[in-house]
């Protein structure tokens, strides 16, 4: 029988298999930032073993980032977090990138850009959202610190194997409707445990037309539904965007590896544990109206009614969310007025995100009422982006241009909501208090959020 | 890692479902870079509250967790493990558990236990009507008893013998090292490298 391609992936690196043990599996990249880590160094030094493989290890700093004056951080604690990780990284031989360098950022902005992420590998961090990375063709996951001291001693992980699932989305998107709209969409449709011991595999005619770009966007949100990991076969968009990276393979090697990397698709009798298949041509732009990145809506509808749920625990979730949200039902969502935008993260934080937000706002002003954070996912972002005036754009417009950083996603470093603060966010989690104490938070694409400062409330590039 | 064999100790019922990694121990405690201490932020919001299970006097020193399902979902923080493991719990009791939290635990020597909903009820209510009364989670015999009751639990083999002997996963591996080092012989040669770093 065929195998699918997270399947072939995960056979590809078994160093031992043994009945009654979980699979070893080989690491080909561990990334590390300053959160996670500073545990498992210690560990390593407790036991007095060194980094086995610092060719495959790489670390930048980016959650305690202050994006406003990355020369000035005051808070003492997150200081000693970064200045942990530097000492770490020098004393056991790890490349890192840290504030001023040009490849500093997010760990999962960063990795790509360097052309370290390949078809075919496994990549662990300590951190839900390496999923990210599997928009290469590989298979990445989040890991805890035990498994990141585990990965820094023995560049291996004991694994429990997983099951598969497709999601297929068929047919072309609608313009203005972007792959942060079919990954919202996608976890609406499963709910925020429908992905639970699955590998998800996205495909379809709309994921084939993705960019790299958006490609990570739709892999990062994979656990948002549960899963540990989302995939999606590598293709000529998937060799164009490597080809001539620093990490990429060259010449000879460059043939090989594309030669390996054709291989890395599903068979055609392969079986998926569980299939999911939407219409792109049905999607419009998607926007949360909750605490979780399941309660999720089109722009066009509006605040659901609790008392429409016919599940028990649904209904109450829905009750408590809109209460923490301070949103009634019926309401419209184009009539929500927020009052922060927030446009970065390692969801929507790459170039791309940034040329489309800056499009739309070109040449208008963001409501008066409203604060808008631009922040680039990498130092190579803000660069690239200063390079096309596209800065210029985001200042006239009224934005902040900020460094690089995980910035307002979490609430860790100095960009967060006040209590009862508002935002169109185009990160990830829109839990109670993740982007500050009592903040609401309304997770939606760069197209939406960059129509949502024009104008004050939710809305789309059609309305402005 | 600490072995664990056979643990007696009183219980905490937590009589809630969905308690997320960022409830366990929010963002702002996950800046300290020692694997100690966590306990302070252990459900640091709710332990504002004066009447929070954790804070009564009857509860002081009780080392069992029981809490409602879905116990532990959210980030992969494995700082909410050592912040039960800190504050002094051996093990938690709940009807299901997230996949990354039961992970964590099971590698960090919190011993999770998964029980049917109804027999979590019991155990509740029994602890509810006297709060004195002990709870043994017995690794060896994959029991949980309190008072005259007797509840069976499943672990699999693998990580049951890693907590009985108090091993941890490194040193298993490391038993496999030759393992490893044929496995790295094979691997093609244009897999990618972080070092030396490119000159651009
Ligand atoms: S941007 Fe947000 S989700 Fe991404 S790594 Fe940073 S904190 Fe995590």
């Amino acid at each position: 029988m065929g195998r699918t391609l997270a399947e072939k992936i995960w056979d590809a690196h078994v160093v031992r298999r043994a009945d009654g043990e979980p699979d070893l599996l080989y690491i080909d990249l561990h990334m590390l930032h300053e959160v996670t880590s500073p545990q498992a160094f210690d560990g390593l030094r407790l036991a007095g073993r060194p980094v086995r493989k610092p060719e495959h290890t790489i670390a930048t700093e980016d959650h305690n980032v202050p994006t406003l004056d990355i020369g000035n951080i005051t808070d003492p604690v997150s200081k000693i977090q970064l200045e942990t990780l530097r000492r770490n990284c020098a004393e056991f031989g790890v490349r890192i990138h840290s504030l001023g360098d040009p490849e500093q950022g997010i760990v999962f902005v960063v990795g790509p850009q360097l052309g370290l992420v390949q078809p075919g590998m496994t990549i662990v961090c300590g951190d839900s959202h390496t999923s990210t990375l599997g928009a290469f063709g590989g298979l990445a996951f989040g890991i805890g610190t035990s498994q990141v001291e585990h990965v820094l001693a023995t560049q291996t992980l004991p694994m429990a194997p997983f099951k598969t699932m497709s999601v297929t989305v068929n047919g072309t998107l609608k313009p203005g409707v972007t792959a942060k709209d079919i990954i919202l969409a996608v976890i609406a449709r499963i709910g925020t445990g429908g992905g639970q011991g699955y590998v998800i595999e996205y495909r379809g005619e709309a994921i084939r037309n993705l960019s790299m770009e958006g490609r990570l966007t739709v892999c990062n949100m994979s656990i948002e539904g549960g899963a540990r990991a989302g995939t999606i076969a590598p293709d000529e968009t998937t060799f164009e965007y490597l080809k001539g990276r620093p990490h990429a393979p060259q010449g000879e090697e460059w043939d090989a590896a594309v030669e390996y990397w054709r291989t890395l698709y599903t068979d055609d009798d392969a079986v998926f544990d569980r299939e999911v298949v939407i219409d792109a041509d049905q999607l419009t732009p998607y926007v949360t109206w909750g605490t979780n990145p399941g309660q999720g809506a089109p722009l066009s509808s509006s605040v659901p009614d609790p008392a429409d749920f016919a599940d028990a625990v649904e209904r109450a979730a829905a009750e408590q969310a809109l209460s923490y949200m301070g949103l009634k039902a019926g309401t419209p969502l184009r009539e929500v007025e927020i009052n922060t935008v927030f446009l970065g993260s390692c969801t929507n934080g790459r170039i791309e995100d940034l040329r489309l937000a800056a499009e739309i706002l070109r040449g208008r002003k963001v409501a008066d009422n409203v604060q808008m954070l631009v922040v680039p996912g990498s130092a190579k972002v803000r660069l690239q982006a200063e390079g096309e005036g596209l800065d210029t754009v985001f200042k006239e417009a009224g934005a902040e241009w900020r460094f690089a950083g995980c910035s307002m996603c979490l609430g860790m470093n100095p960009d967060k909501l006040a209590p009862g603060e508002r935002s169109a966010s185009t990160s990830n989690r829109n839990f109670e208090g993740r982007q500050g104490k009592g903040g609401r938070t309304h997770l939606v694409s760069p197209a939406v959020a960059a129509a949502s400062a024009v104008r004050g409330r939710l809305s789309s590039p059609a309305d402005l | 890692m600490d072995k664990f064999t056979v643990h007696t100790g009183r219980v905490v019922p937590l009589r809630l479902s969905n308690v997320d990694t960022d409830q366990i121990i929010p963002a702002e405690y996950l800046k300290r870079v020692t694997r100690t201490g966590f306990g302070d932020g252990l459900f640091a919001v709710w332990r504002d509250q004066p009447d929070f299970v954790l804070n009564r006097t009857e509860r002081a020193g009780a080392d069992v967790l029981v809490a409602g399902p879905e116990f532990g979902t959210g980030s992969s923080r494995e700082h909410a493990v050592w912040a039960l493991q800190d504050y002094g719990f051996r093990t938690v009791l709940s009807s299901r558990f997230a996949d990354i939290f039961r992970g964590n635990s099971l590698k960090a020597g919190l011993l999770t236990v998964l029980l049917p909903q109804e027999q979590i009820e019991e155990i509740w209510a029994l602890t509810e009507a006297d709060p004195t009364v002990e709870l043994t989670v017995d690794l060896i015999e994959r029991q949980v008893r309190i008072a005259d009751r007797v509840f069976a639990f499943d672990l699999d083999d693998h990580s049951r013998r890693r907590l009985l002997e108090g091993l941890d996963d490194i040193s298993i591996t490391f038993q496999h090292l030759d393992e490893i080092e044929a496995y790295e012989a094979t691997r093609p040669s244009f897999k990618p490298r972080t070092l030396p770093v490119p000159v651009a």
